[in-house]
């Protein structure tokens, strides 16, 4: 099978870029290293090519009530140029995709969905189409370019001549001066500040070009997905098809604060009720280790030998030099400060569950996810 | 890259320094640059006999975790702890710092079985991708 490949896919190889695969991607895992990648984009600013999302245009008079019935959260709360962090789920209220909406005006959204589910969420939302809407998926062609980090504000204004010091989190706003059908906007997936660029390839391939020629003298690296895990992990958000997928309920994610149960209807809304009625029976937690090894997805959690859940993601922290994971246990041990243990190649390591996200920012400035339900 | 010509060398990419009483072991440079960003590091507790071939210590980054092999068979009688304190070290510095574990053999020409520079060379010229 041919791999696909993005818009910028020839500046990785350029760059010696270590690529890949994901979902059928190739894709740059990193250029020179994940933990210099990492710091770069919580100190500097790291440019990430993450074409590989699906970009997915939901208008026309019906779009917001069709999105209103497919995610959990009120889309209808979303102000024109605002955005919000989603879900969309079955009937049985299992987590399909999770999804960043866009609304770009009253009556005309751009849905990002993860690469893996680009296919099957723009059949559901086909399906499950209301009144005059048209769900088109404008990924052909098009590029998204995420600028991550501190500086990435001064990155795009001075070097790149885009406005973005008036948008706060979570605002988009449509920039000309990148191309004809293209946004930015002030999201992430990395618990920094930046900024996501939604753009036609060519655009994409003159940014990447201008930001990374002028922007080596400030602290701007190209970064790939090794650092964007390790970034996303720090930051407590969690990984569709890895910490979630169609078993996991957003309240069994401990994603409950998406969720406007008060809607008239969304889909997977009476298994949400019932979900609640009847209790959880496993909750996502994160974890640290004082010392030792990398927890890895499907290592298992136990207290007092009797297996009480399994890791989803783990990694090594580098700002915080330690090791670090999310995984589902018992309700009862969901509790910050409780300990489990963690079983690595036989051996037993103690881990204390911890409040996410497990860092914090710098800046004061609220965690990415929790800005997502304005 | 650097493959030093006193040393001898598997096909699992460990380095060995050929002693009686204390051959030390590490991985190569061309293992420490595929693996990367090197962020913890197990070895074996001194007096451990192991056996040639057989996984003795683990080395993970940030994506996985990699056994490393015995080289020749023997007790294990010194580790590094610079190295399970600063993993990194491995990364830095992997032929000198950064060794792992020293094993005093217990079949001295078992070391006539590894590759030398030369032929360790041709291999990972052969394993390139492009």
């Amino acid at each position: 099978m041919t791999m696909n490949k993005t818009a910028l896919h020839g500046f990785h190889r350029a760059l010696n870029a270590k690529m890949t695969d994901f979902h059928g991607w190739e894709m740059p895992l990193y250029y020179t290293s994940i933990l210099e990648e990492h710091q770069a984009v919580r100190t500097g600013a790291g440019m990430f090519d993450i074409s590989h999302m699906g970009q997915v245009r939901v208008s026309g008079p019906g779009a917001l009530e069709t999105l209103n019935e497919l995610a959990v959260s009120d889309v209808s709360n979303v102000g024109a140029g605002r955005a919000c962090y989603t879900m969309f789920l079955n009937e049985q209220g299992g987590i399909l995709d999770d999804v960043i909406i866009y609304r770009l005006d009253r009556q005309d959204c751009l849905v990002i969905v993860n690469c893996a589910r680009r296919a099957g969420d723009v059949e559901w939302m086909q399906t499950h189409r209301r009144g005059a809407v048209e769900v088109r998926d404008i990924s052909a062609g098009r590029s998204i370019v995420a600028v991550q980090g501190p500086r990435s504000g001064s990155l795009l204004e001075e070097i790149l001549g885009v406005r973005v010091s008036g948008l706060g989190r979570f605002d988009v706003v449509a920039v000309p001066a990148l191309g004809t059908q293209a946004w930015a906007a002030r999201t992430g997936y990395t618990g920094s500040d930046g900024f996501e660029l939604f753009l036609p390839d060519l655009d994409a391939q003159r940014v990447w070009t201008q930001a990374l020629e002028r922007g080596r003298s400030q602290d701007v690296v190209p970064a790939g997905l090794g650092a964007r895990d390790t970034l996303r992990l720090e930051a407590g958000l969690r990984l569709y098809g890895t910490d979630m997928d169609t078993t996991t309920t957003p309240y069994d994610a401990d994603l409950g604060w998406t969720v406007a149960i008060n809607k008239p209807s969304f889909i997977g809304k009476e298994a949400l009720l019932r979900q609640s009625a009847q209790g959880l029976s496993r909750r996502l937690v994160g974890f640290e280790l004082a010392d030792g090894p990398v927890p890895r997805h499907g290592f298992a959690l136990l207290v007092d030998g009797r297996q009480v859940g399994r890791v989803t993601s783990g990694t090594f922290s580098p700002v915080l030099n330690k090791s670090i994971g999310m995984g589902y246990v018992e309700p009862s041990l969901a509790r910050p400060s409780t300990t489990l243990q963690l079983i690595v190649r036989g051996k037993t390591y103690p881990v204390a569950v911890v409040k996410l996200p497990f860092w914090k920012g710098t800046s004061g400035a609220p965690a990415a996810v929790a800005q997502g339900k304005g | 890259m650097q493959i030093p010509p006193a040393l001898r060398y598997t096909k699992t990419h460990e380095w060995i320094f050929p002693d009686e009483h204390e051959a030390m072991v590490g991985i190569t440079a061309h293992a420490q640059e595929e693996l990367r960003d090197v962020v913890y590091v197990e070895l074996p507790p001194l007096g451990k006999q192991v056996n040639q071939g057989e996984p003795v210590a683990v080395v993970e980054s940030v994506k996985a975790a990699f056994d490393i092999y015995a080289p020749v068979s023997g007790t294990i009688v010194k580790t590094n702890a610079a190295v399970t304190q600063s993993p990194q070290v491995v990364n830095k510095d992997c032929y000198g710092e950064g060794w792992l574990f020293a094993i005093q053999p217990s079949r001295p020409s078992e070391v006539n079985t590894l590759m030398t520079a030369d032929a360790y060379t041709k291999l990972i010229t052969s394993e390139q991708p492009s």
